[in-house]
C-alpha cells in the first residue's frame, strides 16, 4: 500500500491491522515518534493525519488510506518551528521522550486554537503523558509558541 | 544471572579512587559511608573525558547516563567552565563502558544517588583545566613565546599579535604530557557555573532525532518480545509455538532463563507471535502474594519489635509518662517506576565480543553480567548508552534483568536481537519501590513537643539479596529502609527514641524507585510530626519551626517555603495549606502545598518550593528537576498503586495505573535558596516531602487525616 507521509509518498508492505506507529518506526525507520503504552493512552505516538492528531500506536496503517502524515521528523528540518522554537526557549525537554508527542499535540492544538487558554492546554495535552513532569514548562511553552506564530514568523 | 561482591571490587573501580562503597548517602556525610580510600589519584587522563576537534567542536565525554535530569549539559558547563571555550560549540555524549568512567565516590561506573554534579564537580572541571594548560602550552611551543604570556579565552589562545583557535591547537597539545597539577578557578571568576544555562540536548529531543535505546536499528537486527512469569514466583513449564511461528514476520522463538522470546522482523509480529504463543506456567509456591494479606500481615508485625536501629534513652517509660500519646500506621503500596519508554535492549554477538545498545544507569554491572552469561571478558563487552527514556532507578538493576535477557535471547537466536518490553510487560515485570507499613507511637509534653518516639518500619529490603547488600547492610539493617527518619531533624531534643525494622523477604523484586526510602520515610514523619502540632493545638508551621531551632538549613527552607507561600494569610476560599521539609541526598526541601477537593477529588493548585542543595550549578535545571520531582512524587501521592492477587500484579497500564496528567500538574515555584553548604543531589530530593505536603492540606481542609498512599478522601 501507498502511505503519503512527511510529504513523500511511500510503498510500505504491510498487513492491514498493523498499527501506522510500527510501520513509522519499523517499517519507514521514523524514529522520532515513540511508543509508550499501545492503548492510546500516553500520546507519545501523536502524529497528524491531515492535521488532525491521531494516535499512531491504534491506527491500523489501512485506515490511514490518502490522508497526509506528518511525524515530528516533518514539522521542520532544523527546529525551527515556533512549537519548536518555543521548546527551546522555555528549556522544556528533560529525557525528551514524549516530546515528540506533545509537540505535535500542541502543533494541532494552536492550529485550531491560535490562541489557547489554560483550560484549552488541559483539555489537549492531558492526552499526553510526561513521567519526568515537564507539565509547568510546556504549558509555558505553549503559551509561548501561540505568540510566536501570531508573530508571522515561521 | 548474579553478580558477587567480588565481581564488582575485580572489575568495578580499578582506575577509579579503588574505592567501593554505598550508594546510600546518609546525610550525616558521604565520607563516612566509604571505605577508606587510598591515596588520592593523579590527575584524571583528560583525553577520556574530552576531544577538541579541528572545527573547533569541544566534545565532552560524560561518565554519567542521561535520563532527564540534565548531566548532559552540567558535566559539560564544569568542563567549559575551566576550558574557557565557545559554549556555542560544546556538545556531550555518553561514555563507553570502561573503568576510567567509574563513579567517583560509588567506584562503578553508574548513575543513580543524584550524585552526578557533586561527585563530578571537581573531576570534570579539573579535565577542563588540563586542557587549557595543554593548549596554552602547545600555542607557547608554536610561537617560541612563554606560557605565562598567552591568554585563553573563549576558545581562542592569543599571545601578543599571535593567535589561534583551540581547535588549530588541539593536535599539538594532546601530544603533551599532562599537568601535574591545575590551579581551578575562584567561584569569583565563574561565567558559566551557577548561571541559567538551558540544555544543550535540545535541538535532538524536539526534532526526533535523539536516539533512544528502543531506537536502535541496523540491517539484520531483530525485534523480540518475550513472555515472562505471569505471577512472581512462577516457572516455566512447557510451552507450543506452532502458532507463534506461523504469524507473518516471526522468525525463531527461543527460550530465556524463565520464559519464551518471539523473535521477528519488526515488533509487530514479535507482539502478535508473543499473543500466539501457548505458555504452561507452575504457579508460584504457596499461591503467590495477595495485597490484602500481607498488609495484614505488615500491620501485625508493625506491633512488634523489629531489628533495632536506634535505641536512645527510656522509650516504653517515656511513652507511659507522657501527657500525650499518639499512635499511627501509615501504609504505603508497591509502585512501578514507568518510565516513558518502556525497557529495551539491543544485543549484537561476533564471537567473544558482544555490542549492547541500551538506556542503562549501570554500565559496570550490565557488562560484567553480559560477560558472564557469554563466558568472556567484561572489556569485550562494548556498551553503548543511549539516551534514556526516563529511569527513575528502573535502569540500574543489580541483576541487570533487562540486559541480561536481552542477552541471552540474542545468544539463543544467534543474530543481533533488540528486546523490547509493551508497558504492560514494563508495569508487571517487578522491581517495584518496595510496600511498607509504618507504626509510630508518640509521646508528647505538656507543650506538645515529642518526648518519646517508637517506630517500627516493615518492608522490603532493596538491597539484601543484590552484590550489594555485604556493602551496604549492616547487623541486617538495610539503611534505605529507615532514611530519613533514623536522623529526623525533628527528634533532634528527644530523650527517648526506638526505631526498628522488619525486612520480611518475598518473591516481589523491589528496587530503589526516585528518591529511595524517602518516599515512605519523609511522608510518615511529616505526617506524624502534623498530627502531633494539630493534637498540641499548634500551628504546623510555628510547631515544626520550634522543633528546628537546631537546625538552621531546615528552619530557612521551611521558612522561606511558608513565606512565598503566604502562609499565615487566608488561602482562597475552599483552598488549604500543608507543608512538609524534607533532607535527602544531601539537599533539603520544603514545600507548601495548595490543595481543594472537587466532588470528592484532590486537587493541588500550587507548590511553593524552596531548595537548599549547596551551590546550584545550573539554577534553570535545578527548577526543572524540583518541578518534576513534584510530579513524580505527585503521582505517587495521588495515584500510584500495585495490587497483587496470587503473586499477579492487577494494573497493566496507563488506564488503571494512572500518573499525573497536565490538568493535574500544579504551578510549582522553586525558590533556591543561596547557600554555602556543602553540594547536594537535586534529581530526587524534592520527590519525597510532595506527598505529606498535600495530605497536611487535605487535613487542613477536611480534618480527615489520610495515612495511606495513595490519598483516598472517605
Amino acid at each position: 500500500m501507498k502511505l503519503d507521509i512527511n510529504g513523500t509518498v511511500r510503498e510500505v508492505d504491510a498487513p492491514p491491522e498493523m498499527p501506522l506507529l510500527w510501520v513509522i518506526r519499523d517499517l519507514l525507520g521514523f524514529t522520532g515518534t515513540k511508543f509508550g503504552c499501545g492503548m492510546a493512552q500516553c500520546g507519545a505516538c501523536t502524529v497528524h493525519l491531515d492535521g488532525q492528531p491521531v494516535r499512531a500506536c491504534v491506527t491500523p496503517v489501512s485506515t490511514v488510506g490518502a490522508r497526509k502524515v506528518r511525524t515530528i521528523e516533518g514539522l521542520s528540518p532544523d527546529g525551527s518551528h515556533p512549537v519548536q522554537r518555543a521548546w527551546a526557549e522555555a528549556d522544556v525537554v528533560q529525557c525528551g521522550y514524549c516530546q515528540s508527542g506533545q509537540i505535535m499535540t500542541t502543533v494541532a492544538l494552536l492550529e485550531q486554537k491560535p490562541d489557547p487558554s489554560d483550560g484549552d492546554i488541559d483539555a489537549a495535552l492531558s492526552g499526553n503523558i510526561c513521567r519526568c513532569g515537564t507539565y509547568v514548562r510546556i504549558r509555558e511553552a505553549v503559551h509561548l509558541a501561540a505568540r510566536l506564530s501570531r508573530g508571522g514568523a515561521k | 544471572m548474579t553478580l558477587t561482591r567480588r565481581d564488582l571490587l575485580r572489575n568495578g573501580a580499578a582506575g577509579a579512587a579503588g574505592l567501593v562503597v554505598a550508594f546510600h548517602v546518609s546525610s550525616g556525610g558521604r565520607v563516612a559511608a566509604a571505605q577508606p580510600a587510598p591515596a588520592a589519584p593523579a590527575l584524571p587522563p583528560a583525553n577520556a573525558f574530552l576531544r577538541i576537534g579541528a572545527d573547533d567542536s569541544v566534545t565532552v565525554l560524560l561518565a554519567h547516563s542521561e535520563m532527564g535530569q540534565g548531566s548532559w549539559t552540567g558535566l559539560a558547563m564544569m568542563v567549559a567552565e575551566e576550558l574557557d571555550c565557545d559554549w556555542a560549540k560544546v556538545r556531550s555524549e555518553h561514555a563507553p563502558a570502561a573503568p576510567v568512567y567509574a563513579h567517583p565516590v560509588f567506584g562503578v561506573q553508574m548513575t543513580g544517588g543524584s550524585s552526578a554534579t557533586w561527585s563530578e564537580f571537581d573531576r570534570y572541571r579539573t579535565v577542563g583545566a588540563m586542557a587549557k594548560d595543554m593548549l596554552i602550552r602547545a600555542a607557547a611551543a608554536r610561537w617560541k613565546v612563554s606560557p605565562a604570556s598567552c591568554r585563553a579565552a573563549n576558545g581562542v589562545v592569543t599571545s601578543g599579535k599571535n593567535e589561534l583557535s583551540y581547535g588549530k591547537l588541539a593536535e599539538a597539545a594532546m601530544k603533551l604530557p599532562p599537568p601535574k597539577t591545575v590551579k581551578l578557578k575562584d567561584p569569583k571568576e565563574w561565567k558559566l557555573i551557577g548561571t541559567p544555562v538551558r540544555r544543550i540536548d535540545t535541538p535532538e529531543k524536539i526534532t526526533g532525532k535523539a536516539q533512544f535505546g528502543i531506537d536502535v536499528q541496523f540491517p539484520g537486527l531483530r525485534v523480540a518480545v518475550v513472555a515472562r512469569p505471569p505471577a512472581f514466583g512462577a516457572k516455566l513449564g512447557k510451552f507450543d509455538a506452532t502458532a507463534a511461528l506461523k504469524v507473518p514476520g516471526v522468525e525463531q522463538v527461543v527460550q530465556t532463563a524463565n520464559g519464551v522470546a518471539v523473535v521477528a522482523k519488526h515488533f509487530w509480529a514479535a507482539k502478535l507471535g508473543r499473543d500466539a504463543l501457548r505458555v504452561d506456567w507452575t504457579p508460584p509456591e504457596g499461591g503467590g502474594i495477595d495485597t490484602a494479606k500481607q498488609m495484614a500481615e505488615f500491620h501485625a508485625k508493625a506491633r512488634t519489635l523489629g531489628d533495632v536501629v536506634v535505641d536512645k534513652g527510656k522509650v516504653d517509660a517515656g511513652l507511659a509518662g507522657a501527657k500525650t500519646k499518639l499512635v499511627s500506621e501509615y501504609e504505603f503500596p508497591y509502585l512501578a517506576h514507568a518510565p516513558m519508554e518502556p525497557l529495551n535492549c539491543a544485543v549484537k554477538i561476533d564471537g567473544d565480543r558482544c555490542e549492547i545498545w541500551t538506556g542503562t544507569q549501570f554500565q559496570t554491572v550490565d557488562q560484567l553480567v553480559a560477560s558472564k552469561i557469554l563466558g568472556t571478558t567484561p572489556d569485550k563487552v562494548t556498551i553503548h548508552t543511549m539516551f534514556l527514556g526516563g529511569g527513575f532507578g528502573r535502569r540500574a538493576n543489580p541483576t541487570s534483568d533487562f540486559v541480561s535477557e536481552a542477552v541471552i535471547v540474542a545468544k539463543a537466536a544467534g543474530v543481533p536481537v533488540k528486546v523490547v518490553w509493551t508497558r504492560e510487560d514494563d508495569m508487571r515485570g517487578g522491581y517495584y519501590r518496595p510496600a511498607y507499613v509504618h507504626r509510630i507511637q508518640a509521646g508528647l509534653d505538656d507543650k506538645g513537643r515529642p518526648v518519646a518516639w517508637d517506630h517500627v518500619v516493615v518492608g522490603q529490603s532493596i538491597v539484601a539479596g543484590t552484590p550489594f547488600e555485604g556493602m551496604m547492610m549492616k547487623h541486617g539493617i538495610d539503611p534505605t529502609s529507615v532514611e530519613g527518619l533514623a536522623e529526623s531533624p525533628y527528634l533532634e531534643s528527644t530523650g527517648a527514641i526506638r526505631v526498628s525494622l522488619h525486612s520480611p523477604r518475598t518473591a516481589i523484586p523491589v528496587l530503589w524507585w526516585r528518591s529511595v526510602g524517602n518516599t515512605h520515610t519523609s511522608f510518615a514523619m511529616e505526617s506524624m510530626i502534623d498530627e502531633a502540632a494539630h493534637a498540641s493545638g499548634q500551628d504546623p508551621l510555628a510547631y515544626r519551626m520550634a522543633l528546628l531551632k537546631e537546625k538552621p538549613r531546615h528552619a530557612a527552607a521551611l521558612a522561606l517555603a511558608a513565606d512565598k507561600a503566604g502562609w499565615g494569610t487566608p488561602p482562597p476560599a475552599g483552598h488549604a495549606r500543608g507543608l512538609a521539609v524534607h533532607e535527602s541526598f544531601g539537599s533539603i526541601v520544603a514545600h507548601v502545598a495548595e490543595v481543594s477537593v472537587d466532588q470528592g477529588r484532590i486537587r493541588v493548585h500550587a507548590v511553593t518550593s524552596a531548595v537548599d542543595c549547596g551551590l546550584a550549578v545550573n539554577p534553570l535545571s535545578v527548577e526543572a528537576q524540583v518541578q518534576g520531582s513534584v510530579a513524580y512524587g505527585l503521582s505517587a501521592a495521588l495515584y500510584g498503586k500495585l495490587t497483587l492477587a496470587g503473586g499477579q500484579v492487577q494494573e497493566s497500564n496507563f488506564h488503571d495505573y494512572p500518573v499525573v496528567r497536565m490538568f493535574d500538574m500544579p504551578k510549582v515555584t522553586v525558590h533556591i535558596i543561596k547557600s554555602g553548604a556543602k553540594m547536594g543531589g537535586i534529581g530526587e530530593p524534592a520527590t519525597a516531602p510532595i506527598a505529606p505536603a498535600v495530605a497536611n492540606a487535605v487535613f487542613a481542609l477536611t480534618k480527615q487525616r489520610l495515612r495511606s498512599l495513595p490519598l483516598k478522601l472517605a
